[in-house]
């Protein structure tokens, strides 16, 4: 690989054990990879600050304890904890104390206290164009397909190594070529299914199935399409696949057309979403049964104008189950101020920042499957949780918790 | 062909995995067991086998799980990945760095139906005679 000198300065150690253990990995991957070079990324967005065992911690620590700063600006993913509602936390005191000083070694590096799985909701986010190192998948998706920014998919370690350099290997979806979309994906559902949030789910299901790592231009969506939408494609995509772009035809900024997003070549294959698709989508994420234990929504973190149609959705009505919102600490300061929060405390939902009611012990033991509107959270919920879960769409959610059993309506 | 990305030596019981594996909320780091309820390879170990993977998915925070079960001894013994994947090679790393542990990986493939124990080192990755 061909470094500049001042890589090389690092590689060798002139900076420190931080920036050359930094360094070393960011190199080592990048050659894996089969990059020729380093670029400068201006952004970083850090997952390794959710704990998931020692080698988090003791990795997190040794950066730290050795002069490790971050050189870019560089926000933090959700944590094991809510610091702002600390009692909501249950689980083993031990691991909680190795969660919270995992949190605080990626403060103590410069990183921003943020804590959200959507760092695209803030109110700094990066533009087309920009190259960052961003982790957690459902970010990495959002950045590359609905910004346009160019960010690789980077796990655990290498988002906090490049944020440490201020570098990146420079492959895949950082240059043009990697963002070509190879694979075409038409969507033929009846029209008022594009009104439907569900129908993004299924196609994210679909799509990951389908494309795996490649690169996709969907045609037949229009901008009903809106960001909470496509957060829940690419969210649910991510999660079936390792979906780190797709474009959108007519609504996502690198694919004014078809033959933009395909760079001018004919794409190597085209599939159909069709109503059977993304029926059997639906399915497989849900189970049948039939009653109901809990719900959680917000899961990526729920943006402010999810939680506004929340709110009109609950006003005067009563959770007669345990009813979980997930959202980001800078959302959730947003949407008290535009008044959100009186309806949603009523109707009895519990809110939870700074993490996520999938990763860390946060409910009781339901009594019934638990329902939410993520395609995520019900990929992953089953063998992290161990509960059945139920999906739909967000007024179902609320208005099976309302009635106390599973109004789940489907794609019709 | 085959091309090594994180050299090292290993020998191991195959597995070949039917379909992607996400390590987070898909392998247990603790038992390494495949915990992933839709994985057509559900309940099966992973631990000190060599593993084959034609894809990657899913989490980032698959570094870190993968790297903690490696370091609690519960890790594959070599991956085989079909596409490079920085997400398996960044966990693989991590774990050298901070404990020696060695799981070497390689970018290439082995034969549908491969079984029984195989061997991985510079030149690659073949059945043990």
């Amino acid at each position: 690989m061909r470094l500049t000198e001042t890589d090389r300065a690092l590689l060798a150690g002139d900076g420190g054990e931080a920036t050359e253990m930094a360094m070393e990995l960011v190199v080592t991957v990048g050659e894996a990879m089969g990059a020729a070079s380093l670029i400068e990324i201006t952004g970083a967005h850090v997952d390794s600050c959710l704990y998931h065992g020692l080698v988090s911690l003791e990795f997190a620590e040794r950066m730290a304890a050795s002069g490790g700063e971050v050189a870019v600006p560089t926000t933090l993913n959700v944590g094991s904890l809510d610091l702002l509602h600390p009692d909501m936390v249950g689980g083993d005191p031990d691991t909680a104390t190795r969660a919270k000083a995992l949190m605080d070694a990626y403060v103590a590096m410069g990183c921003q206290p943020t804590w959200t799985c959507a760092p695209y909701q803030l109110h700094e986010r990066p533009r087309l164009g920009d190259q960052i190192a961003w982790g957690e998948s459902n970010a990495i998706v959002f950045a590359n397909s609905v910004l346009g920014a160019r960010t690789n998919r980077y796990g655990d370690f290498l988002d906090i190594c490049c944020a440490l350099v201020g570098r990146a290997p420079a492959v895949g979806l950082h240059t043009d070529e990697g963002r070509r979309a190879t694979v075409r994906v038409d969507v033929a559902v009846p029209d008022r299914w594009l009104d439907d949030d569900l129908s993004y789910v299924a196609l994210g299901q679909f799509l990951g199935q389908s494309v795996g790592t490649e690169v996709s231009v969907i045609t037949g969506l229009d901008d009903r399409a809106d960001e909470d939408r496509l957060k829940s494609l690419g969210a649910t995509a991510a999660s079936s696949g390792a979906v780190g772009l797709f474009h959108v035809a007519g609504v996502t900024p690198e694919a004014e057309t078809v033959e933009t997003a395909c760079q001018g070549q004919a794409p190597t294959r085209t599939i159909t979403a069709d109503e059977e698709a993304l029926g059997r989508a639906i399915a497989d994420l849900s189970s049948t049964t039939t009653r109901l234990g809990a719900v959680s929504v917000g899961t990526p973190h729920a943006s402010l104008r999810e939680i506004e149609r929340l709110a009109a959705f609950v006003s005067g009505r009563r959770a007669r189950v345990p009813f979980y919102v997930n959202t980001g600490r800078d959302v959730l300061a947003d949407a008290e101020k535009a008044g959100h929060l009186g309806p949603i405390e009523a109707f009895g939902a519990r809110i939870v920042t700074d993490t996520c009611t999938y990763i860390t012990p946060i409910m009781d033991a339901p009594d019934g499957a638990v329902m939410t509107n993520s395609g995520k959270w019900a990929y992953y919920a089953p063998g992290n949780l161990g509960v059945e879960v139920v999906l739909a769409g967000l007024a179902d959610c609320v208005e099976s918790a309302a009635m106390g059993q599973i109004v789940a309506r489907g794609l019709q | 062909m085959s091309r090594v990305v994180v050299d090292g030596e290993a020998t191991g019981e195959i597995v070949v995995l039917d379909r992607p594996l996400s390590f987070w909320g898909g392998y247990h780091p603790e038992t390494g067991v495949i915990i992933d309820v839709a994985h057509p390879q559900h309940g099966v170990s992973l631990a000190g086998r060599i593993v084959v993977m034609p894809h990657g998915r899913g989490s980032s925070s698959s570094s870190a799980v993968l790297a903690e079960a490696l370091r609690l001894g519960y890790g594959p013994a070599a991956i085989v990945l079909g596409h490079p994947d920085q997400i398996v090679i960044t966990g693989v790393l991590v774990a050298r760095r901070l404990y020696g542990i060695e799981c070497p990986v390689l970018v290439g493939s082995v034969p549908v139906g491969a079984r029984g124990v195989w061997r991985v080192g510079r030149e690659g990755v073949g059945p043990v005679d």
